[in-house]
């Protein structure tokens, strides 16, 4: 059963076409990632998807409802990260559920009973009177998760839920995730960091330019798009011996500034030829999901 | 501009929850709120009706502090809402980006601006009546029918709220505000009626002065503090009513706007 579903969205701004033609279906009770790089109009598709704005082309639905049309019904069931906190500033922790439960038409004895266990689940039992701005950033990202659950959603849309966060939060954060998917809830979240996507996701899309180019199962990913190995090459003459040798040990390879990327179906050939290379260090490791971001979105900045 | 962003507003009982979270942040500085509301027009209501005052021969049949009370009330409600609607609702809407958050739960932007336009007005009560209560203990007026100020206060916030929230939907950083005081809010204390009855002013002056809401205020308020009934109460309440709602229709197609980016 799909809970979000989207066929042919586009939206354009001032010319530019941020989400173009995106079809999508999540299920009910996956953890879905939406990968792509700075700009590639993974909050844009959010938005659309949350029904904030109208998109120029194409349909979606939310929890089998249409959006943006019926998005303020929809909503009744969804919980949402922010990419950047807007907790309330003025008020304590308790506070910040109290008011942001009655949003969603809840009376304030419902609210109030769910506090204890929305404040355990984020770890804050002991803040429960802390005003937000004496919180850590790890702390203020875990509130504004435990608001998103204040109306026991069906639904959690993640917007870059960890980014500027220490790993220890970031772990924290992960194993809270990971416990809503265990409760049955459908999360949707985007990032850039693939070991989140990795750890987190049972499928992600991989967007860029505001298409999805590919999608399926982490591993799956890796598989259809990757080489099992990679070894990296690295030292000042490794773009020269590129040139010259990587072709022969390697079905690709890229060079980056002074690294070499060989993607390979077997290593032992190359890692036996290096050995013999003094000059040069090398790091042979399995293939992962930022392989395949790289190989798909290109390895030059997004500014 | 694309044409949902005309749509007449949609307005539900959902923007109470928001009223309820501005005034849970206000009680909790009451106290100092309630003074900087006071400060203010009662020293400028006592520096110079005494001190101008007592140079002054009667107005209209009453001190010129009795005079200025009237006055004073009206600008002052009129301060507290426009200080609401645009560094207040601007606060909320992009450097804490708590509209946002809200727009995230069943609450659509309608629902905001209308919390947003009854906040500022409320803000305007409020100081309306703590003005009052002064004016009241100096026994600067002895009418009951000063008691319709408290509506009139709640009116003239709803006007100025809703002019103001348009600057706020305009607005790309907290600098753009001192225009509108400068340009708008203090010529119109200085034109409307508030020192000095506007028939002093040259026809151009005056003509000007007609066509901006915080004349209506006054020439409702001040029969209001001498127990009279205003001339054409109609009319100053139509146009207050009318900023209001017109204002409130264009920065909402404003807010709809900016947001949809």
């Amino acid at each position: 059963m799909s809970v979000i579903r989207a066929s042919g969205l586009q939206k354009s701004y001032a010319g530019h076409r941020v989400v173009d033609g995106l079809d999508l279906s999540i299920h009910k009770g996956e953890c879905f990632g939406l990968l792509g790089p700075n700009g590639a109009g993974k909050t844009t598709t959010l938005r659309l998807l949350l029904g904030l704005i109208e998109p120029d082309a194409g349909t979606a639905t939310l929890l089998d409802l249409p959006v943006p049309q019926a998005a303020r019904e929809a909503r009744i069931k969804v919980g949402v990260v922010p990419q950047m906190d807007n907790l309330d500033p003025d008020f304590t922790v308790a506070e910040n559920l109290l008011v942001y439960g009655r949003y969603f038409g809840m009376h304030d004895s419902e609210i109030k009973a769910r506090i204890p266990d929305l404040l355990e689940f984020a770890s804050l039992t002991s803040k429960r009177d802390a005003k937000v701005p004496t919180l850590s950033g790890g702390m203020k990202r875990r509130l504004t998760l435990a608001r998103a659950l204040v109306n026991d959603p069906d639904v959690v849309f993640l917007d870059e839920p960890t980014t500027g966060l220490d790993p220890q939060a970031r772990h924290l954060i992960w194993q809270r995730l990971n416990a809503l998917t265990k409760q049955g809830k459908t999360l949707l979240l985007t990032t850039h960091f693939m070991d989140e996507a990795e750890r987190l996701c049972h499928r992600l899309a991989v967007m860029d330019n505001g298409k999805l180019i590919s999608q399926g199962s982490p591993r799956e990913l890796i598989e259809s798009n990757i080489e099992p190995q990679v070894v990296e090459v690295f030292g000042e003459t490794a773009g020269q011996w590129a040139n010259e040798h990587a072709g022969k040990f390697s079905q690709r390879y890229e060079v980056s500034g002074e690294s070499v990327f060989c993607y390979v179906q077997d290593a032992q050939k190359l890692v036996a030829h290096l050995q013999a290379q003094s000059e040069l260090r090398y790091l042979h490791r399995p293939a992962n999901l930022e392989d395949v971001f790289l190989k798909l979105t290109g390895r030059e900045m997004r500014e | 501009m694309s044409v949902q962003y005309f749509a007449l507003p949609r307005l539900t009982l959902r923007f109470f929850p928001i009223w309820r979270r501005q005034w849970l942040v206000w009680r909790k500085v009451a106290v100092p709120a309630i003074l900087g509301h006071l400060a203010d027009p009662v020293i400028y209501m006592l520096g110079l009706g005494y001190g101008l005052g007592s140079l002054l021969p009667e107005m209209g049949g009453t001190s010129y502090i009795a005079f200025l009370a009237a006055g004073t009330l009206c600008y002052s409600s009129m301060n507290s809402a426009s200080f609401e609607s645009l560094y207040g609702a601007f606060a909320r809407m992009h450097e804490q980006r708590t509209w946002e958050a809200i727009m995230n739960t069943p609450v659509t932007l309608d629902d905001v601006v209308l919390s947003e336009i009854l906040w500022s007005a409320t803000k305007s009560l409020m100081s309306g009546i703590a003005v009052l209560i002064v004016i009241w203990i100096l026994g600067l007026t002895n009418s009951l029918m000063s008691l319709w100020m408290i509506p009139l206060v709640l009116l003239i916030g709803l006007a100025f709220s809703a002019v103001g929230l348009i600057m706020t939907a305009l607005a790309p950083a907290y600098d753009f505000f001192m225009y509108y005081f400068t340009l708008v809010i203090t010529p119109m204390m200085l034109l409307c009626g508030v020192f000095f009855p506007v028939s002093q002013l040259p026809e151009v002056l005056q003509a000007l002065a007609a066509a901006l809401p915080l004349t209506h205020a006054v020439d409702l308020a001040r029969p209001l503090m001498n127990g009279a009934v205003p001339a054409q109460a109609m009319l100053h309440i139509g146009v207050l009513l009318t900023y209001a709602l017109v204002g409130f229709y264009i920065s909402l197609v404003l807010f709809r706007r900016r947001l949809s980016r």
